[in-house]
């Protein structure tokens, strides 16, 4: 059945589970990714990288490669219009190199030939000199005053320390209010405690592709994986100096983002080689190329000093972040920052955050940026806490959740949320109240974890146009690059407003020349923005097809009444009805065809929580631990097409379980990455977890027509914590790395 | 560079005959001679599984199988699972199971389904869950995918019977 929305109004369509329209090709293999692009005589191209972490490029010879018979184009940094030499900035270097290549994999030069073998080989013939330098990997390392320098010219912005001094550290920020001295003098029990997380990858299945083609007008189309067509034609137009307008971008059919494709790594390389060679220029990343070169997420060192009264009542928080950038400035650290003490009412806080340079790849976005590493160190402390004051971890949290109204820890004030009733859900839960059960055998023992996150969801900007068929159906297209199941829930909300249903509605992503203006597929923002937009396209049209009825039963509009089933009357001649497939098919004869567009820049996001219950069994023996039972429970303001809630919400929990249980990057020594490939950097399989069950909490967001707030990034907020929670109640011993993996494990067992 | 040859082999029931580079992989075959671009790549080294398919009754990934030992072989890709009467029960539970999100590793889910549902019609979740396990997808936890797996399999066996 159809739920309620916050007015009591029944929805028809939202809250049901039509199949998505994009569905059959998926299943056929139809649908097109950016790597099934073809077009006639395309080179393909290939990346020269770095082999080495820290390097100074003394010179760059491609000669050799260029005279290969088979190439076609060669370009280095010097090409670049902002690249080697120039007056740039990082984003640029990081897709190609300046002076300096920065991490294993850094790009350093490309090549088109005729096919993608001869394009490996000519990127022998590129002879490359580096005065090779000491590389810097971790975050501690990278912040002593005596650490090597990624940037010469790299200064520390931030609070009370403005300096002449060149150093890793970009940043430093401080969030604070209260007292510390008095929040801790009040409480009875005061814990600190440290804890490391290793760079993890999206691990997104599609590698990053693009092709270009650049026609000898200038005229430039670009067919990529994307999260963001807009932004890959500005980074475009930026990059290689090309006017915005003469740049189309082709959003194809994406194979897996999670924040990992909102910046090019390819597309400006493709564009200046199909420029370069008058041909269109295709290039795709091999799987190691996607894990040394791409943009996972920070690794990253988190100190949490928390107190509690022996009541269970928090009185003060002390967290001090320092995350890993990767090559250039720009970890997430400003948003775990926000997001660390979120969930909680606190009156004593101080948070300080570091956002430090290292040979790594450049930090990109991975869902939820930054708040799955705070969570770890701050949902832990708490868990830890709840034990000394004898409550479990529900009560514990219940007692200091925040609710509307409360002022979060860095200062926002939040309207109304829905953490509470995720705590109550968990509490309620089948799993909750079930005992653990007897373990295996005699080498194992269970445990149970619970863990909270907090993610802010965005909304943004977006567009989109309906245009009525004489048949009275609708085609829909979008701006958001669809990257797990939106066109859908767009359909079902014009299907929605005009009282058809999902399937009378064609929902088609647009290029950047069909369509309006839209922001990224990030954020959790899709639903939010462009299914509000689809709602006020879906309206325009309502309000033309009365009027169009009013002319069709020649009467005043004011008299048509628009029925839920799309059917129109007029209050002067009830017995004369008409359908919205009669006043589609006479369009073109009462006034032309009807279409209606909409953009807007939606504010109003809804924060989203997840409360997650976990249960573990782990391998005394071996430190080896399987998840035996988890329940995600999030409150998602409205679900609009819930089997896709539940799969971003069960998805995110898997990604958690792999950050937790097994993924790192393992650079050796020298900073080269030594588990580039799927064997080595190993994310979960089937065997790896148990079913996951997404309990849905709705608390309507009171800010968005249909009270949506947000889903795909929550979930991967909570589970590292609640698994080491789960690990901490099985074994007695607290977990303060990841990945939790065997290694790891045993040594805390044995420790 | 070795010479190029000509490799036969029948390709979802039909014959077909491609110019191949010995080095050349199965995958390369079907994607850029066949242009049949339904098994995807997602690592080339056969870890993740996105272009399985069924080389002579076998679930193999096509990315590590060489193009010339197909010769005389018959191979069932994605783009040979649905009919002319319309899609294959198990591409039709994974659609009601919302068992995708991306869609990039589905392809060789099906396939690798299609396989295991062959060889065991009647399979435990355990053993849904070990015979996919050469197949990575990152977007859904694969809860919908073991779900659609097995009512797939419960459907047809209905059938079947």
């Amino acid at each position: 059945m159809a739920p309620e929305n916050g007015n009591g109004k029944k929805y028809r369509v939202i809250g049901t589970r039509p199949i998505r329209h994009d569905g059959v090709d998926k299943v056929t293999g139809d649908a097109r990714y950016g790597a099934d692009v073809h077009l006639p005589g395309m080179l393909h191209g290939k990346v020269l990288r770095s082999p080495h972490a820290h390097a100074r490029i003394v010179s760059i010879d491609t000669s050799k490669a260029e005279a290969h018979p088979s190439v076609r184009a060669v370009i280095t940094g010097a090409d670049l219009p902002g690249g080697i030499g120039k007056p740039s900035h990082a984003a640029v270097h990081n897709i190609l190199a300046d002076d300096k290549v920065l991490y294993h994999g850094h790009p350093v030069a490309a090549v088109a030939a005729i096919n993608l073998h001869d394009a490996e080989a000519a990127l022998d013939l590129i002879d490359v000199e580096y005065d090779v330098l000491d590389p810097v990997m971790d975050v501690r390392d990278a912040m002593k005053d005596d650490a090597t320098l990624l940037h010469d010219s790299l200064m520390t912005s931030g609070i009370g320390e403005e300096s002449d001094k060149p150093s890793n550290i970009s940043q430093h920020f401080r969030h604070e209010h209260g007292s510390l001295d008095e929040g801790f003098t009040a409480a009875d029990y005061v814990i600190e405690r440290e804890f490391t997380t290793a760079m993890v990858h999206q691990g997104y299945v599609e590698p990053q592709n693009a092709t270009a083609h650049v026609t000898p007008e200038g005229r430039v189309t670009v067919w990529c994986s994307t999260q963001a067509a807009f932004g890959v034609r500005e980074e475009v137009a930026d990059m290689c100096d090309i006017p915005l307008s003469n740049i189309k971008v082709v959003p194809m059919e994406i194979g897996g983002g999670f924040g990992g494709k909102l910046f090019v790594v390819l597309e400006p390389l493709a564009v200046l080689m199909s420029a370069k060679s008058g041909k269109p220029v295709k290039m795709t990343m091999t799987r190691a190329e996607v894990l040394q070169a791409t943009g996972p997420t920070s690794g990253s060192w988190i100190k949490v000093r928390m107190g509690a009264k022996a009541n269970g009542k928090l009185t003060a928080a002390e967290v001090v972040l320092a995350y890993e950038a990767g090559a250039y400035a720009g970890s997430p650290v400003s948003m775990a920052a926000m997001c660390v003490l979120a969930p909680y009412l606190l009156e004593h806080v101080r948070i300080d955050g570091y956002d430090v340079v290292v040979n790594r790849p450049k930090a990109g976005a991975y869902r939820a940026p930054g708040a799955t590493n705070a969570a770890y160190g701050s949902e832990s402390v708490i868990d830890e806490l709840a034990g000394m004051c004898g409550m479990d971890g529900v009560e514990f949290r219940l007692l200091n959740a925040v609710k509307e109204g409360d002022r979060r820890a860095d200062g926002p004030v939040y309207a109304r949320i829905g953490f509470v009733e995720t705590l109550e859900a968990a509490q309620d839960s089948e799993h909750w109240q079930t005992p653990l059960g007897e373990p295996s055998n005699g080498s194992t023992s269970r445990g149970r974890g619970i863990a909270s996150g907090f993610w802010f969801n965005i909304a943004g900007n977006a567009s989109a146009t309906l245009t009525v068929n004489a048949d009275g159906k609708l085609t829909l297209i979008e701006g958001s690059v669809d990257i797990g199941g939106s066109r859908v829930v767009m359909a079902m909300i014009v299907a929605e407003v005009l009282g058809l249903e999902a399937e009378d509605i064609h929902p088609i992503v647009g290029d950047t020349d069909a369509v309006g203006y839209t922001d990224f597929t990030g954020g959790s923002s899709t639903a939010h923005k462009m299914g509000w937009v689809c709602h006020e396209a879906a309206l325009k049209i309502k309000a033309e097809v009365v009027e169009r009825a009013a002319k069709m039963l020649e009467v005043d509009p004011s008299e048509v009444t628009y029925h839920d089933d799309a059917t129109l009357t007029a209050s002067s001649k009830p017995d004369d009805k008409l359908t919205f497939a009669d006043v589609a098919a006479a369009a073109n004869g009462t006034g032309g065809p009807i279409t209606a567009d909409y953009s807007k820049n939606s504010g109003g996001a809804g924060p989203g929580f997840a409360t997650h219950v976990v249960d573990v069994e782990v391998d005394t023996d071996t430190g080896k631990v399987e998840i035996l039972r988890f329940t995600a429970i999030q409150d998602v303001g409205r679900a609009m097409h819930p089997s896709y809630v539940e799969g971003q919400i069960q998805g995110g929990a898997v990604q958690g379980v792999g950050w937790a249980l097994n993924e790192e990057y393992f650079y050796d020594d020298k900073g080269l990455l030594v588990n580039d490939s799927y064997l080595d950097y190993r994310i979960p399989t089937t065997l790896d977890v148990p079913m996951i069950e997404a309990v849905l909490v709705e608390v309507p967001n009171p800010h968005h027509p249909y009270g949506v707030r947000g889903v795909g990034e929550t979930p991967i907020i909570p589970p590292v914590a609640a698994i080491g929670n789960a690990i901490a109640d099985a074994t007695g011993k607290r977990m303060y790395h990841t990945p939790m993996n065997p290694g790891y494990v045993i040594t805390r067992l044995l420790g | 560079m070795a010479k190029k040859r000509i490799v036969s082999f029948n390709v979802n029931g039909e014959a077909v005959e491609v110019l191949a580079e010995p080095r050349e992989s199965l995958l390369e075959i079907l994607r850029d001679h066949l242009r049949m671009t339904g098994s995807k790549e997602g690592c080339n080294n056969g870890n993740c599984g996105a272009c399985t398919v069924i080389l002579d009754g076998r679930v193999v990934n096509a990315c590590i199988v060489l193009g010339v030992e197909c010769e005389g072989g018959e191979v069932t890709t994605i783009e040979g699972i649905a009919s002319a009467d319309g899609l294959h029960e198990i591409q039709r539970k994974y659609l009601e199971h919302a068992a995708l999100q991306c869609g990039v590793c589905t392809p060789g889910f099906i396939v690798a389904t299609k396989a295991l549902l062959d060889a065991n019609p009647d399979p435990t979740e355990h053993e849904v869950r070990e015979r996919l396990a050469g197949n990575l997808c990152r977007c859904t936890g694969y809860d919908k995918i073991v779900r659609a797996v097995l009512d797939a399999a419960e459907t047809m066996r209905g059938e079947a019977g």
